[in-house]
């Protein structure tokens, strides 16, 4: 740098005094040569240095590796004998300590990005005696065909939005009998993180608040497929849709939490409501195009739930759920669907890994359809306007009789009114057995074998037997109770 | 403009009164937390426990009572290392409580100023149940427990001030009891400094550290992954190999398979417990369970020297 400067310094000087053009070309040249040893030199010792830093670097990670436990122990022995700070104190110190060979480094780590992130994959293979399995298995996460069927490929993401909201989305591919890759938006919903008087918002698009399966993801459920009662009252995936919905933690001794949630009616996953394909299934007519006309056409569903501990080792979870709305019958059509669940858990005070534990859960649905009067159409008759009531239950038990391994029954009923129209698995009366037997080699994989007895009115008996199983990469966001 | 004044000042001075007589309201994660919390609070708090001593703390069952728990508590102790992962967010989330949010003053995370062990470079799940942010066991170590209490005391204070020197008498009292039983404690296990144990889980890293002792060799072939044969095999022949005499198993795990690997070694297997009440003879909280341990490790290796 001092030959550079200098020889700035100099040249204008020696440029005055000699007045001579060459002087000054000669001059230029010298310092252009001299600026480009200088860099090349410069260049070259740069290289050195990097060089020489990889080299000691290298040597001091080898040294650390070996010692690194010892230097350790000795560093907090000596942390130790010395009066300690304040352990606010020492944490604020311990995160501005700066990194050294010793310390590990933490590629990702929970909490270190803005959001989880999780795949969940899972198939079923298997078989059955029906004819037509799409029917059988109505529940759209259901095995559909003889062979493999890719059940649910679903990506969840979640997180802290900011200090007033959360937010979750479960984007689902799913890859139907005819090799077409459908894709859904099955949830994307903010909800509030601290409300007043113990309220909390939720909107967006997200599963209803009614029962206990429906607003749960297919990977939780203790069986190969959706109950009977669940897919033809709430729909084959579900009852879900755009909305809001607000709920209240009751200030009881008790756990008590009331819910109301308003949402659109119409669509194919709210089969019961403004839906043309369900009310066609209902009715045997096709659906009338209804439009929403004022706040009562909407869709809406309160919940109320609560919880008992019996004891260290028993809970008790009842639940009372409604959804009321307009149907595609025609201007007069409205559907009513109550609910009623109980959920019961046993386990052991001396869990490992959550075994042994018992649950029993059961639920009871009843739905009051009013179908409005049909004007006929080119192949379907005029009908009068006409009430259509069924029910149906499911009641499960799940005993998880050792570390990773679950053994679970399930009975399934469901009414066929009005029925006898002709033979079809959607409609008829129908009951259901079915045992399963699950293992998991860890929480994030499943392996499970079920076999279905179904009892269907105006067919007979189908035998299905399906092997399922399940990867979660990822996050696992704990499931809720 | 008095008659309106005197009742509302009254009314503020009796809601203050109220308030500075009211006891803290906290929820603890686990037992162990508890015990320290305890220790601190004295009288002054109102404490509840989420987990059971005796259960496997990775998988606590989120229930609903919980919640309501959490919904009315001015602070929770949570462990800070990812071992509540699988069951306290979703409560946290129902609790919808503002007191307990995450960088409120209420949100106490205990590792806080703790040197955590074993923290993953990689987070590779084909490796068990590793935790990403380092072994959350650290409690069993002693000097871990004085970072904690201080912590607490720190943050009681600052939730409820007119109370605050009663916590610090109390912190110094527990302080100052921990440090003489410390130096007991050391002493009875001196004489197996460098002795190798078997754990069922890798929990006792910290543990181990402080006393000296290697409990590095596990019944798990990997953490949360249940023994196997193969691996059940290869810890025997070391066992024989190195005349390891001890292995310690917690209140939760399969005790049997420990008895399994002791009939073939000749090695006699300890009950212990993370959580004070996790065994018999260690409900009287933090102390008690230190005792235990301590007694119970150095009885058994003494027994087989």
């Amino acid at each position: 740098m001092t030959v550079l400067v200098s020889a700035l310094v100099l040249a204008p000087q020696s440029a005055v005094r000699a007045h001579e053009t060459n002087q000054i070309n000669q001059l230029k040249r010298q310092l252009e040569l001299m600026q480009e040893n200088f860099e090349k030199v410069q260049r070259a010792q740069r290289e050195q240095i990097e060089a020489l830093t990889r080299q000691l670097n290298e040597v001091i990670h080898q040294q650390t590796t070996t010692t690194e436990q010892k230097k350790l122990e000795a560093q907090l022995a000596l942390d130790l004998a010395t009066n300690q700070p304040a352990a606010t104190a020492s944490a604020n110190a311990l995160e501005k300590a700066p990194w050294s060979p010793a310390q590990p480094l933490t590629v990702a780590r929970s909490g270190a990005s803005y959001l989880n992130l999780s795949f969940d994959g899972m198939f079923a293979v298997g078989g059955s005696s029906a004819q037509d399995i799409e029917a059988l298995e109505f529940g759209g996460h259901d095995p559909k065909q003889n062979g493999f069927t890719v059940q649910n490929l679903e990506m969840t993401l979640d997180g802290k939005v900011d200090p007033y909201f959360k937010g979750q989305a479960n984007i689902v591919l799913q890859i139907d009998p005819d090799g077409e890759t459908i894709i859904e938006a099955e949830e994307a919903f903010l909800e509030t993180i601290s409300l007043p008087w113990n309220l909390q918002v939720k909107a967006g698009q997200y599963y209803t608040q009614f029962g206990r399966i429906n607003p749960t993801h297919p990977h939780t459920w203790d069986f190969v497929d959706q109950p009977l009662v669940i897919g033809r009252f709430l729909g084959p995936d579900g009852l879900r849709n755009p909305g809001a919905q607000v709920s209240w933690l009751a200030p009881t001794p008790f756990y008590s939490e009331l819910f109301l949630s308003v949402q659109n009616s119409g669509g194919e996953t709210a089969t019961s409501f403004r839906d043309a394909a369900g009310t066609e299934l209902i009715t045997q007519h096709p659906g009338v195009d209804t439009s929403v006309e004022n706040a009562g056409d909407m869709l809406y569903s309160p919940r109320y739930v609560m919880s008992f501990d019996l004891g260290d080792e028993h809970t008790l979870v009842l639940g009372g759920s409604g959804a009321f709305g307009p149907n595609a019958s025609g201007p007069d059509g409205r559907t009513a669907i109550y609910g009623a669940d109980l959920f019961y858990k046993w386990k052991s005070r001396n869990h490992d890994k959550g075994f042994p534990f018992v649950t029993w859960q059961t639920e009871y649905l009843y739905s009051h359809y009013d179908a409005a009067a049909y004007s006929g159409s080119p192949g379907f008759p005029a009908s009068a306007a006409t009430t259509i009531n069924n029910w149906g239950l499911y009641s499960q038990v799940s005993y998880g009789f050792r570390p990773r391994w679950v053994a679970s029954l399930r009975g399934d009923y469901v009414t066929g009114q009005p029925g006898d129209f002709w033979a079809n698995p959607l409609l008829d009366d129908r009951y259901r057995i079915s045992p399963a037997l699950t293992f998991f080699p860890s929480e994030f994989s499943k392996i499970r074998l079920q076999y279905n007895y179904d009892h269907i009115q105006n067919t007979g008996v189908e035998n299905s037997v399906w092997f399922q199983f399940e990867f979660l990469l990822g996050a696992h966001s704990a499931h809720r109770f | 403009m008095n008659h309106v004044l005197k009742p509302l000042l009254a009314a503020a001075l009796l809601t203050g009164a109220l308030t500075a007589q009211a006891k803290l309201t906290i929820v603890v994660t686990t037992p162990d937390l508890a015990s320290l919390a305890e220790a601190v609070g004295g009288t002054q708090i109102d404490l509840t426990t989420l987990a059971r001593p005796t259960e496997d703390p990775h998988f606590v069952d989120a229930k609903p009572s919980f919640i309501v728990k959490l919904n009315r508590a001015d602070a929770l102790i949570e462990g800070g290392a990812e071992l509540e992962i699988g069951w306290l967010p979703p409560l946290l989330t129902g609790a919808r409580n503002s007191k307990l949010a995450s960088g409120a003053l209420g949100y106490i995370r205990a590792n806080e100023g703790i040197q955590m062990l074993e923290v993953p470079t990689a987070l590779d799940r084909s490796e068990g149940d590793i935790h990403a942010a380092g072994n959350p066991h650290f409690l069993v170590d002693p000097e871990n427990a004085k970072i904690i209490a201080r912590h607490l005391a720190d943050v009681f204070c600052k939730l409820d001030a007119a109370n605050c020197a009663t916590y610090q008498t109390n912190l110094k009292k527990f302080l100052e009891e921990l440090d003489v039983k410390m130096v007991e404690w050391q002493k009875q296990l001196a004489p197996f400094k460098g002795e190798q144990i078997v754990a069922y889980h890798n929990s006792w890293v910290y543990f181990a550290r402080r006393f000296g002792l290697r409990i590095d060799l596990f019944l798990e072939p990997k953490p949360g992954i249940p023994p196997s044969p193969a691996h059940l095999a290869s810890v025997i022949t070391k066992m024989k190999a190195d005349k390891t005499r001890v292995i310690i198993v917690d209140p939760y795990l399969n005790r049997r398979t420990a008895e399994t690997v002791a009939r073939n070694t000749g090695a006699t297997v300890v009950d212990v417990a993370q959580m004070p009440g996790g065994v018999k003879g260690t409900e009287g909280g933090y102390m008690a369970l230190m005792d235990y341990l301590v007694n119970s490790l150095a009885k058994a290796l003494i027994q087989r020297n």
